[in-house]
């Protein structure tokens, strides 16, 4: 099942993407109406507690940055003001170089996890979503690096857009993902190539801190991040989670 | 299993009333940094931090006064990092340093528990974000409980024995201003806690040891620390 979460005609509602009589893609909100997906308000799919995030997580981007793969995971935490849902508008400090993309398989807690062993990890996920974390690296600095100025700026992590139950995904673990910005193929990857995989990054967090249900893992970004421009759609795609939308957008759009 | 969203998150922790997001600033009692000397200008740092260096204490590390904290069997000490902790009353988005007061609904305590790391290269998750390792209070203040924020005293006590005497007035950003630069990038919501700087040296404290935070205006925040995980 796809669970999203929308605004629409003045309330929040659960809402499953349907097709609509005419073909187009919709969504049947929990109370029964059926809508237009571009009607709707997109939020993000969890009202997410602690948000974790891996970086250097795909062998050949961790090459990219001369990374050593026996080193430690790479985590760092986000806050709740960061996320944004599908559809959203994310702003480009006019004084920025270079803020790119990251396509990143997202892992919804469903269920406490406190140390719990690689075996059971997955049976303490409720489900998958689409992460777009982006990073604005002429702000990154080697104190507690990635730091938040760089990585947890307002509306600069796009999630949705929906949740899918863990039920529907095979093998998190095989997954193809691909950004295309203006519909050109920037990023592609699959996360058969992430250096830890779902469930030892689980079993890892876990050992030291109690993952709730609403939690999220970002479960890091394969090579292939670009420069992005004001005006620019990126689109990031993950097999069987469908396709995240979000808009580049300038500092006068925030006065 | 079935999941119905939204997936509520419970945010009503001690003390009541915050939102469950506790940010604070590293290295930003001048002793902190003052510690490092001139290795921040060696590899990895290269450099004094330009923009503030935070940290995350995320729902999993917050306690309360009276609560114990467990010491990890895998490390014989701890670190106390004293905090003075802003409360959110407003959300504050882009606020300018004169107007940030305007913001804040009150204070509390915040003790920032740390597993000793010598790098702060990278951020510090394993060491910081365990669970229990953020007691706050032992209540929150009121705004008007404190007279002057930039000149409040903090004091720690192990066992009863004075550790550490600080004061906001070392810091290297006040908290209007922390809290202008903060929200520049990032909104804070109501709620949220800015925890402003801890000094340097942090105290280290053992299981068995019990552990006391003072700030005048405030009061007392108090916890035992414990060995093993229960």
């Amino acid at each position: 099942m796809r669970l999203a979460r929308v605004a629409y005609a003045g309330a929040i509602h659960a809402a499953q993407p349907e097709q609509r009589p005419d073909g187009r893609p919709g969504l049947r909100l929990s109370d029964g109406r059926t809508v237009a997906e571009d009607e709707v308000v997109w939020l993000p799919p969890v009202e997410a507690g602690t948000i974790v995030a891996l970086g250097l997580k795909y062998a050949a981007r961790a090459r990219e940055l001369a990374f050593g793969a026996t080193e430690e995971p790479l985590v760092f935490l986000k806050g709740p003001g960061t996320l944004i849902g599908h559809r959203g508008c994310t702003r480009r400090p006019a004084d920025a170089s270079f803020m790119h993309y990251e396509c990143e398989l997202a892992v919804i807690i469903g269920r406490t996890a406190r140390a719990v062993s690689r075996a059971a990890a997955l049976q303490h996920v409720a489900g998958y979503s689409i992460a777009n974390d982006y990073a604005v690296r002429d702000y990154l600095e080697n104190w507690y690096r990635p730091n938040l100025r760089a990585k947890n700026r307002d509306g600069a992590t796009a999630l949705g857009p929906w949740l899918v139950e863990a039920a529907d995904i095979g093998d998190p673990g095989n997954l193809g993902l691909r950004t295309f910005v203006n519909g050109k193929l920037t990023q592609q990857g699959n996360t058969r190539d992430m250096i830890t995989d779902i469930p030892t990054l689980i079993e890892y967090l876990s050992s030291f801190m109690t993952l709730s249900a609403g939690d999220l893992i970002l479960t890091g970004t394969p090579e292939g991040v670009t420069n992005v421009a004001v005006g620019d759609e990126v689109v990031c795609e993950i097999d069987g989670l469908g396709s995240l939308r979000n808009t580049i957008v300038a500092d006068s759009a925030f006065g | 299993m079935r999941l119905t969203p939204p997936v509520a998150v419970p945010m009503d922790v001690p003390p009541y009333g915050l939102s469950g997001t506790v940010y604070g600033a590293l290295l930003n009692h001048r002793s902190a940094l003052e510690a490092l000397g001139e290795a921040v200008n060696r590899a990895p740092y290269l450099g004094a931090p330009r923009a503030p260096v935070l940290y995350i204490k995320p729902h999993n590390t917050l306690a309360a006064s009276g609560d114990p904290v467990s010491v990890p069997p895998e490390v014989p000490e701890l670190e106390i990092g004293a905090n003075l902790g802003l409360v959110l009353g407003r959300a504050a988005s882009r606020v300018a340093e004169r107007d940030a007061f305007g913001y804040v609904a009150g204070y509390l305590i915040v003790n920032d528990v740390s597993v000793p790391h010598a790098s702060c290269y990278r951020p510090a998750i394993r060491s910081k974000a365990r669970d229990g390792f953020c007691p706050l209070g032992p209540r929150v203040v009121p705004r008007s409980a404190v007279a002057d924020p930039d000149a409040v005293s903090i004091r720690i006590y192990v066992d009863g024995v004075l550790r550490q005497t600080a004061s906001t007035a070392q810091l290297l950003r006040p908290a209007a201003r922390l809290l202008a630069e903060v929200s520049d990038f990032m909104t804070l919501a109501p709620g949220d806690v800015l925890a402003l700087g801890a000094a340097a040296p942090a105290p280290r404290v053992r299981a068995g040891q019990l552990v006391r935070i003072e700030i005048d205006p405030i009061g007392r925040l108090e916890n035992r620390f414990v060995g093993g995980s229960a």
